[in-house]
């Protein structure tokens, strides 16, 4: 395999010039050398607010937490 | 609480069930046997430390990682996590094939299922994770020294390494209980492989004030000569929160990793495992994970900029000192004080007074503290 094969992909998305002149003034001072890799930071940063607000169950079941709740009795960090 | 990285906590320790089922088969496996550093990687991605890493990355997500600190799956991680293997090893293996994994006594620790087997380049590893080709660099070095090809593929334990402290070796699973019994909805996480002195105390009381709870995780595991031994750190923490923290504030656990010196770069990763040990603050002080003079000052407070979605938030501390005319741990931004009224806690005055025998100036290190690295004839990795 050649290292042209482990590149990530892009895909072209059309965003309506006026906005894109708004992003290109918001875009000044930031050290972002490209409205694609400004709005490609914005993106993951809003996509990363939605998922954690989907994501709002814990990572351990009430049976895990009963167990873990003994272990943590016998080392002292819980009476 | 902040959910771990990726969304869900990963769990690759087997159900005891299938453990004993594969060590009666054992014999009819081929192996490989990993170095103390790799048995703790297993260990780390067996226990969710490392999530969403299920096991030794393949080539297509350790080009992406290299290339772009992302994996395939578009979610954050700074370098790749990586099984070395010498060619002889390779050759005897195929793609498929499950092998296990035995630590340096030979005893069995992980099934692995083999994805991928590959070559990678050496100087081009070294140079996108650390920035360098200098062999003076620990983690360079480390790179040089590994073996010829790489192989990645997915997990299991079958028996959980022994922890050095046993008694302080908590998984995500059982800090984020813990966080939960305490009612601690943020945490900060406070990383480091030294002793405490009064800087350290200082920006960890200054980011317990902000949460509910402080998290002190010291790394355990290989660091350079010259560090401080494992012991002596976690001795002297456990005397620093005796006699001066409130205890319901602070949880002290190890992180059982060996330090890669990779400064910017090992600052998101050292995040990322804190997240999914539960905390969702993470306190980045002055040349956080770096060596000698290999990263800017602030080169790992500014990565943090290029990772909008991970999640944790760093608390970024500059450097700290204590001002003798504000009679106070100050750091640069509170502080209007000239440099020759200020003490920065230097290491090598620290050393350099443990060194021969004597406690350092209580105004940088408490007594307590002292007292507990000079029991020991020699503190330092040798």
């Amino acid at each position: 395999m050649n290292e042209e094969d482990h590149k990530v992909e892009y895909s072209t998305v059309s965003i309506p010039k006026p906005l894109i002149e708004k992003i290109k003034v918001r875009m000044k001072g930031t050290g972002f050398s490209s409205v694609s890799s400004y709005v490609t930071y914005v993106l993951r940063q809003v996509l990363s607010s939605i998922e954690s607000e989907e994501h709002s169950k814990q990572a351990f079941t009430k049976e895990e937490e009963e167990k873990v709740k003994q272990r943590l009795r016998d080392l002292g960090y819980i009476d | 609480m902040i959910q771990p990285h990726g969304g869900s906590l990963i769990n690759k320790n087997l159900p005891k069930v299938e453990k004993e089922r594969i060590l009666r088969q054992i014999d009819e496996f081929k192996s490989i046997q990993v170095n103390p550093q790799t048995t703790k990687v297993i260990k780390n991605i067996g226990f969710g430390v490392f999530s969403p890493l299920e096991g030794f990355m393949n080539e297509n997500n350790y080009r992406c990682v290299l290339e772009h600190m992302y994996l395939e799956n578009n979610v954050a991680w700074p370098f790749p996590i990586v099984l070395d293997i010498s060619d002889t090893k390779a050759k005897s293996f195929n793609v498929d094939d499950r092998i296990i994994l035995t630590d340096p006594t030979e005893k069995p620790i992980a099934l692995m299922d083999i994805e991928d087997i590959y070559s990678y380049d050496k100087r081009e590893f070294a140079q996108k994770v650390y920035g360098t080709l200098d062999r003076a660099h620990p983690g360079v070095d480390s790179v040089f020294e590994m073996k010829e090809k790489l192989i990645g593929g997915e997990i299991f334990l079958i028996n959980e390494p022994k922890a050095v402290f046993p008694e302080l070796d908590l998984k995500p699973i059982e800090t984020r209980v813990l966080f939960k019994q305490k009612k601690w909805d943020r945490v900060v996480a406070f990383q480091t492989r030294n002793p405490p002195h009064l800087g350290h105390e200082y920006v960890q009381k200054a980011g317990l004030t902000y949460v509910d709870g402080l998290f002190i995780n010291p790394v355990i595991g290989k660091k350079k000569v010259g560090d401080f031994l494992d012991e002596v750190i976690i001795k002297s923490y456990q005397v620093l929160i005796d006699e001066y923290y409130p205890k319901d504030r602070v949880v002290l656990s190890t992180f059982e990793t060996e330090m890669r010196y990779a400064g910017p770069k090992e600052a998101i990763f050292h995040a990322i495992a804190r997240k999914n040990f539960g905390c969702d603050h993470i306190i980045i002080g002055r040349d956080h994970a770096g060596v000698g003079d290999f990263y800017g000052p602030y080169d790992a407070h500014k990565i943090f900029d290029q990772f909008p979605d991970l999640g944790i938030e760093p608390i970024k501390f500059r450097s700290f000192s204590k001002c003798s005319k504000c009679n106070a741990v100050v750091n640069d931004k509170i502080c209007p004080h000239p440099p020759e009224m200020h003490n920065f806690f230097a290491g090598t005055e620290i050393r350099k007074a443990l060194q021969s025998g004597m406690p350092p100036d209580p105004e940088v290190m408490r007594p307590e503290v002292a007292k507990v690295i000079l029991q020991y004839e020699n503190p330092f990795v040798t």
